[in-house]
């Protein structure tokens, strides 16, 4: 008698579980699904590789002939940063529009009704992905920056001490980047959960990030000029990296970063309520 | 015999033929009826015409609060020309010639610590000797005292030899190395008719000729004598994400001469001495120039130009080219319609439709591009027929100058950006063949063409890398709207942010078009091997 209760409240059991652990479901299919694309470990590779050849590059082909040559070491080190987004643009719009290309979107949205889950899984996997993988390209590069650059005239006599993570201004860059390619993947999965394909995504990133560098530079006219820079997500964002001249750039480290999380969070809302709102 | 094999060889040819063509109206079929693409094309002329304008509306010029009222002076090939130096002169009526010794070339320049010379300290305070490459001095035969007017000159200069020049952008090598009392340079300039003719020697008895200029109409009376001017120096002291910051100021040059002969006729018998562009409006003013003659002796001091005025030199002109900067916004979205042109038929399976529909791969990739190129270079033509004439308009209506250029160049820099776009649209799709994943070839695409441009804008490396970069990538097709010619007389920082390239316009397209032809023939080889 006492198992005839039991009886109907055995398969209420399984459904009361699946809600509370539906976010830890969900990072596990996702997980699974970006595991196992083809494409994902080169892209991570290539965001480290990518990133630390850059930097190496920028960091041999500086030069500080004599004190006061106006160069930031540290922002010079991690030049490959410019680069190195273009594959985390990629990995995070693929994670995305590679569904709606193959259709298993529908699939995944019929394992897991609730839409938004789904769009935070993939935002928590790539964030957690990137930070990974920013923090490697990140060392490297300054790690890169710390043995060429004294070579090139990045000496103490010059005013330069080597590179550092001790160095608050330093590891605040170092910090920053890593949290830079992070926010960029946000914004990627934002804009490719908005417009579905992976083409007009990436375009639409690419397009975002170094469009507004170019259009403030043919823009004469200071103050506009300026505030194009406030607004813009890489340049904004990118100032994380200064170590020097901190006066004079168009607007703080840190809030620079911050335009770049408004930037990210837009867009993860724009692409959460149209997923949300349109038919798979 | 011959006539039954000839019959179906002919009826196969026309067959061929009209598969071309059928195929060319299959892919422009699938191109207008895919509304997405139609619309990427024209959002890539809105963005082009718009950015365009934004940028036009954002750059504003004003002196001191009210409209600047700029003089540029235009040389006779139209160009804006910098004219500004001292000039000890006489006229000289009909066909003669001038003859000097220039035993001597000196100049100031200013500290290095970036001190300018102000107008409180007195016009040489602050300066230490010195010669800027192109600071010179010698003899020069000139329509008038007008700025702009023509001229022929041969002169000594701070660090490139004797030169002979002649309106403003014309420049041919004489005699190398520095002039001293020990070694002095002969200068000489024969007028017959329109035709200049310039020799120069190291003892007065063997001549060489330098070079010949024609200056058409050049009046019966001109006006002939010995000048000095010197180039503004600037230095490069920091660069970084958009824009260097330099320093520099005026610099001065002196040349000494003697054994000043003229002959011809001579309606007025005294030396008269003229400071050219000396007013308080010109962009290099004139500081402390002046001569004085001693014993047959002259020491001629000026300061200034004789030059093509270039931009990123002195003047706050702007180039025609910025009113296409949106070129760059138009051109992602030409990317992303190229590429997808391909991969969305891997992507949905059309392709083994299309490939069944016609078996020779190479002719649907051919069709494909000619497609793609006929319709990203009709969308661009029109953006950027409309962009120039309404962004510089708007410019000159914020009181910016705009450096004239030639109706041809307009046509270039038109055309020329339409088939930069059309061809970077045929680039993209063969790299959309080749790797079949939208993603990763509108991703490469944008790269190679988008990041080194913004590179060399925004002086990421250092100038002698960015430099190389805008040879070898994609990107050197931009060069194709550079309006204002590079000049090697001009000393001046050629950088990408000003207009100025390292390639001349049409090797720069060459460039892209070597790119766009390697890819699509690797497309086609692979294409051709893979299976569908």
């Amino acid at each position: 008698m006492t198992v005839a209760p039991d009886e109907p409240r055995a398969p209420t059991r399984p459904a009361a579980p699946t809600a509370g652990t539906g976010l830890r479901d969900a990072l596990h299919a996702e997980w699974t699904k970006l595991r196992t694309a083809p494409g994902t470990f080169w892209l991570v590779f290539a965001v480290v590789a990518l990133t630390v050849a850059v930097s190496s590059a920028a960091a041999a082909a500086a030069r500080c002939p004599a004190t006061g040559c106006g160069q930031d070491p540290t922002k010079v080190s991690l030049t490959g940063i410019y680069l190195g987004q273009v594959a985390v643009a990629m990995v995070a719009v693929l994670a995305m529009s590679s569904e709606y290309s193959s259709g298993m979107i529908r699939t995944t949205l019929a394992a897991m009704p609730h839409r938004i889950t789904v769009l935070a899984a993939k935002a928590a996997l790539l964030t957690g992905l990137m930070l990974a993988a920013g923090a490697l390209a990140v060392l490297g590069s300054l790690l890169a920056g710390r043995l060429i650059l004294p070579g090139h005239g990045f000496t103490v006599a010059h005013g330069f001490a080597a590179l550092s993570l001790a160095d608050g201004p330093v590891l605040r860059a170092a910090a920053g980047s890593v949290l830079y390619l992070a926010l960029i993947a946000l914004l990627s999965l934002g804009a490719a959960t908005a417009v579905r394909d992976s083409a007009v995504a990436i375009g639409l990133v690419l397009g975002l990030l170094y469009l507004f560098p170019i259009v403030a530079g043919v823009i004469s006219d200071p103050h506009l000029q300026r505030h194009l820079q406030q607004i813009a997500p890489m340049t904004a964002g990118l100032e994380i990296q200064a170590t020097t001249g901190l006066r004079s750039l168009p607007i703080s480290p840190w809030a620079g970063l911050g335009v770049l999380a408004a930037w990210a969070g837009a867009a993860l809302l724009a692409g959460g309520l149209l997923l949300r709102l349109r038919d798979a | 015999m011959t006539t039954t094999t000839a019959a179906p060889d002919r009826a196969a040819t026309r067959a061929e033929r009209g598969g071309f063509s059928d195929l060319l109206h299959a892919e422009w079929t699938k191109f207008r009826t895919v509304r997405g693409w139609v619309t990427g094309m024209a959002v890539a002329a809105l963005v082009t015409v718009l950015i365009g304008l934004l940028s036009a509306a954002g750059s504003h010029t004003s002196c001191n609060g009210r409209p600047c009222h700029f003089f540029y002076p235009v040389g006779p090939g139209g160009e804006a020309v910098t004219d500004s130096f001292y000039f000890v002169h006489r006229p000289l009526a009909g066909n003669g010639s001038i003859t000097a010794r220039m035993t001597s070339l000196t100049g100031l320049l200013p500290t290095a610590s970036g001190g300018r010379v102000r107008a409180g300290q007195g016009p040489r305070s602050g300066m230490h000797p010195g010669l800027e490459p192109w600071s010179k001095a010698g003899i020069i035969i000139k329509e008038s005292t007008r700025q702009g007017s023509a001229y022929a000159a041969m002169m000594v200069t701070g660090g490139h030899g004797v030169r002979m020049q002649y309106d403003y952008t014309q420049d041919a090598a004489g005699l190398p190395g520095a002039v001293t009392t020990a070694s002095p340079r002969w200068l000489r300039l024969t007028r017959a008719g329109d035709t200049v003719t310039g020799y120069d020697s190291a003892d007065g008895r063997h001549w060489t000729l330098v070079g010949t200029a024609t200056l058409p109409g050049l009046s019966s009376t001109v006006q002939a004598g010995l000048f000095a001017t010197s180039p503004a120096y600037s230095v490069t002291t920091a660069q970084g994400l958009l824009g260097m910051s330099g320093t520099g100021g005026p610099t001065l040059a002196t040349g000494v001469l003697d054994r000043v002969s003229l002959r011809g006729g001579r309606p007025a018998a005294a030396w008269s001495g003229t400071a050219i562009g000396g007013g308080p409006t010109a962009a290099s003013p004139v500081q402390g120039g002046g001569y004085h003659l001693a014993g047959g002796t002259f020491t001629v001091t000026g300061s200034g130009d004789i030059a093509p005025d270039t931009p990123g030199g002195a003047g706050p002109g702007q180039t025609l080219d910025r009113t296409l900067a949106g070129a760059f916004a138009g051109l992602i979205a030409v990317v992303v319609v190229g590429t997808m042109f391909i991969t969305a038929e891997y992507r949905r399976g059309l392709i083994r439709t299309t490939f069944a529909a016609s078996p020779r791969r190479g002719r649907v990739l051919a069709a494909k591009a000619i497609v793609i190129g006929s319709v990203t270079f009709a969308a661009a033509l029109v953006a950027a027929v409309v962009a120039v004439p309404l962004s510089s308009r708007v410019l000159r209506d914020n009181g910016n100058y705009l450096y004239p250029v030639t109706p041809l160049t307009e046509v270039r820099l038109v055309a020329g950006t339409a088939a930069v776009l059309a061809v970077a649209a045929v680039l993209a799709l063969a790299i959309g063949a080749l790797l079949r994943r939208s993603a990763v070839a509108v991703t490469v695409v944008i790269v190679a063409i988008v990041l080194p441009y913004f590179i060399s804008v925004t002086n990421l490396l250092p100038a002698g890398a960015d430099q190389w970069l805008m040879r070898l990538v994609p990107a050197a097709a931009l060069s194709i709207q550079q309006t204002i010619p590079n000049y090697p007389q001009v000393s001046n920082v050629c950088s990408v942010g000003s207009g100025c390239y390292p390639l001349v316009p049409w090797a720069g397209f060459a460039v892209l078009c070597a790119w766009a032809a390697a890819a699509l023939g690797l497309a086609v080889f692979l294409v051709r091997r893979r299976d569908a």
